[in-house]
């Protein structure tokens, strides 16, 4: 680039000719520095950017040596555990933060403003995407989880791919998980889907009621599948 | 000579001298000689540090340290605005598809520099109908956004890619009746600093003048105004003398970096470090906050790039002529030892902007609301500065109010200053038909909006249409419960 915004400084009263041979001179120049700065050992780049996951602490020596803990997990076990454990943390946070709060008429509701809201706190389907976002910004988990649904309150929620669509489609029909596998943008996943259910009374009477709710979306009642929680695991 | 020879030495002599330069225009730190390195004419917003490469280029091109300078500068205040789309938000893989059309994790994506013939006002190298590639069922599914145009959605008052924080339908709808001028405007106070036994020093403790002259006595020959102006302000009053500003050595001011983290190391040197100017590494001493929001912002961001203080002179903006020559440091504005904060409201800002908006502020009714405050007419923060919607007063995560510096972080696009500024006082209707008027901004607010923006009255309208539907769903429902209670009733009465 640093080549061309020359060649309109020097204008055309140059002789083309030599300005070709000039142009020749300062490329090989150019080139040869290029050679020595791509030689020159260059200090490995300071992380630029603050990250924004906590730094892990430093990896404690292990009381059982290596050997005896390392061993291939099938994608499927994996996969069942990690949703074994977004499903009791959410669990947990319904049944003992969000239903206890309110049976206590506590002063602090769910509500899906709660970044905007005084005296709010996040609805449990914001509180499970929550730590899927932080989940996702960890390089060191290693896979990806997300809620999607056929009725989404919110577009970007929807299924986004023809395994995503099938699977929610599986699970809504025969209330079942769903195992598959699928390739997006060149890399190979291993796909669990897990149906989400309505349990709690609240979570079906929004979603009947909110704004966003398109017109052919069905009425949600006690134990339907409102959508699936899809967990991601690459396989190369 | 042979005439061969001639022009073999003349070719020589003039790649040696081209190479002399590019190597000096490559080797020198920020220096005019890189003008020449400059692909193409760099943004409003980054021009003022086009000469620092390396502030966002790195030595062997590496793409991914120049994503990183993005969000070192900018990535605080998307977070701040909770960017409705930053890079995280698509890194589900099914996204990949649309990221191979628009990669939108990446910044310069959208925003390319050195670009001039395709940057368009907001520093966006896009076509302005982006949103088209993920968003087109919008169309489907809001009647009302049927006949919009996809390069009408970042118009004034409608929708923003990265901060939407005033934007969201909800937030517009729970707004929308407010009237013009609010009845009871939002102002946060600044902490004033009051004597304090102990702490507070009077005229004969000061410091520098003992110091600097070797007497007692000095007092009487130091420039009396001097004296009077610092001991009747703040950093008398806190117990900062003389010797805290002129005579302190910063570690960080003989390495050239310009951290303030290192502001702790700060000590109290001898005389022989005492210094007439105050850099704003020493400001920074106690007021962190404010000095990295100046170092961000316009005024400050050549000091905050290690290079040479910004003046008027160089500005893309009007000027005026006389001051084109201040050199923008912290006592630019804060200037002499009064530190007068209604002069570095107004004052300060119009002694060199020139544009029509600036000159247009002393015919605004913000400004007779100011004079009023300022002849002790009016309340204390009824006053409109200029200060008070460019450099707003904010409360940090643990309500300490501050003056925001960084005058970028709600300039563009405008609509950001609806929550931070406008709301304050006016209804938010009334603020975003001003802020979408250009004349009205032209005319530095001093005429009422002669533009309407339809965004409230369409979230309001969604939000009817649905609570319609939801009243029209129960009584469907209730009517169905009937039904099957009334038919249930009658099966049973016939056996």
């Amino acid at each position: 680039m640093k080549f061309e915004s020359m060649t309109n400084r020097l204008g055309s009263q140059t002789d083309l000719s030599w300005l070709l041979a000039c142009l020749l001179f300062v490329t090989l120049i150019g080139a040869s520095a290029k050679v020595a700065l791509a030689t020159k050992p260059t200090k490995p780049a300071e992380p630029v950017a603050t990250p924004r996951v906590a730094a892990p602490a430093k990896p404690i020596a292990p009381a059982v040596p290596a050997k005896t803990v390392e061993g291939g997990v099938p994608y499927k076990a994996f996969a069942d555990a990690v949703h074994a454990v977004m499903m009791a943390d959410r669990t947990v946070y319904a049944k003992q933060v969000v239903t206890r709060l309110k049976k206590q008429d506590a002063p602090v509701t769910p509500s899906e403003y709660w970044e905007d809201e005084e005296h709010t706190i996040p609805l449990p389907a914001q509180m499970f995407r929550m730590g899927a976002s932080l989940v996702d910004e960890n390089p060191k988990a290693g896979f990806k989880y997300g809620l999607k649904s056929s009725w989404p309150l919110n577009e970007q929620n929807k299924p986004g791919s023809d395994v995503e669509k099938a699977a929610l489609k599986h699970m809504e029909e025969t209330g079942e998980n769903f195992y598959g596998e699928e390739t997006l943008g060149g890399k190979k996943y291993f796909v669990a889907a897990y149906p989400d259910r309505a349990v709690a009374e609240a979570c079906w009477v929004c979603h009947n009621e909110h704004s966003n709710r398109q017109d052919h979306y069905p009425e949600f009642k006690k134990d339907d599948v409102m959508g699936g929680v899809i967990v991601r695991v690459p396989m190369d | 000579m042979s005439r061969k020879l001639q022009q073999w030495s003349l070719f020589l002599a003039v790649n040696l001298g081209l190479a002399c330069w590019f190597g000096y225009a490559l080797g020198s730190s920020a220096s005019s000689a890189k003008t020449i390195l400059l692909p193409g004419k760099t943004t409003h917003g980054h021009y003022q540090i086009e000469l620092a490469c390396s502030a966002c280029h790195a030595e062997d091109g590496n793409r991914e340290f120049m994503e990183n300078a993005c969000v070192n500068c900018h990535g605080d205040d998307l977070a701040k605005a909770r960017d409705t789309h930053p890079a995280k938000k698509f890194s589900d893989p099914v996204h990949a598809k649309t990221l191979a059309i628009l990669d939108a994790t990446k910044c310069v994506t959208c925003h390319q520099e050195h670009v001039d013939h395709h940057t368009l006002e907001m520093g966006l190298t896009m076509p302005v109908d982006y949103c088209y590639h993920c968003h087109q069922e919008t169309l489907k599914n809001r009647p009302s956004h049927a006949n919009l145009a996809f390069d009408s959605c970042a118009n004034a008052g409608c929708h923003n890619y990265h901060d939407n924080s005033a934007l969201y339908e909800r937030f517009l709808s729970r707004h929308g009746d407010e009237p013009d001028n609010l009845k009871k405007i939002k102002t946060l106070k600044r902490r004033p600093t009051e004597w304090k036994e102990g702490v507070s020093l009077s005229a004969d403790q000061a410091d520098g003048v003992k110091d600097r002259l070797m007497g007692t006595d000095a007092l009487a020959v130091f420039d009396p105004q001097i004296i009077h102006d610092w001991q009747t302000t703040a950093h008398a009053m806190a117990g900062v003398n003389c010797s805290g500003c002129h005579a302190v050595s910063l570690p960080a001011v003989s390495s050239g970096e310009s951290d303030t983290s290192t502001s702790e190391q700060v000590s109290i040197a001898t005389e022989s470090t005492w210094s007439d100017t105050v850099s704003h590494q020493v400001c920074a001493t106690c007021h962190g906050v404010q000095v990295e929001g100046f170092l961000k912002g316009r005024h400050g961001m050549r000091l905050g790039s290690k290079m040479a203080a910004m003046k008027p002179g160089e500005a893309r903006l009007d000027m005026h002529a006389g001051a084109a020559h201040e050199s923008l440091d912290c006592s630019a504005c804060h200037s002499g030892h009064r530190f007068d904060t209604q002069f570095a409201a107004v004052d300060a800002c119009i002694k060199c902007h020139a544009d029509a908006h600036s000159l247009a502020y002393k015919n605004s009714s913000h400004f007779e609301l100011f004079q009023a405050e300022r002849s002790g007419e009016a309340k204390p923060g009824t006053g409109v500065s200029c200060a008070t919607c460019h450099l707003p007063r904010l409360e940090d995560e643990d309500d300490n109010v501050f003056a925001q510096h960084n005058q970028n972080n709600n300039l563009r696009p405008n609509e950001k200053m609806l929550r931070e500024v406008c709301m304050d006082c006016h209804g938010m209707q009334f603020s975003m038909n001003a802020l979408a008027d250009s004349r009205l901004i032209d005319q530095c607010f001093a005429d009422t909006p002669g533009v309407y923006v339809e965004s409230i009255d369409m979230a309001k309208a969604w939000f009817d249409l649905k609570e319609q539907q939801r009243l029209e769903r129960n009584r469907k429902r209730a009517e169905d419960r009937a039904a099957r209670a009334a038919k249930e009733s009658t099966d049973q009465e016939r056996p």
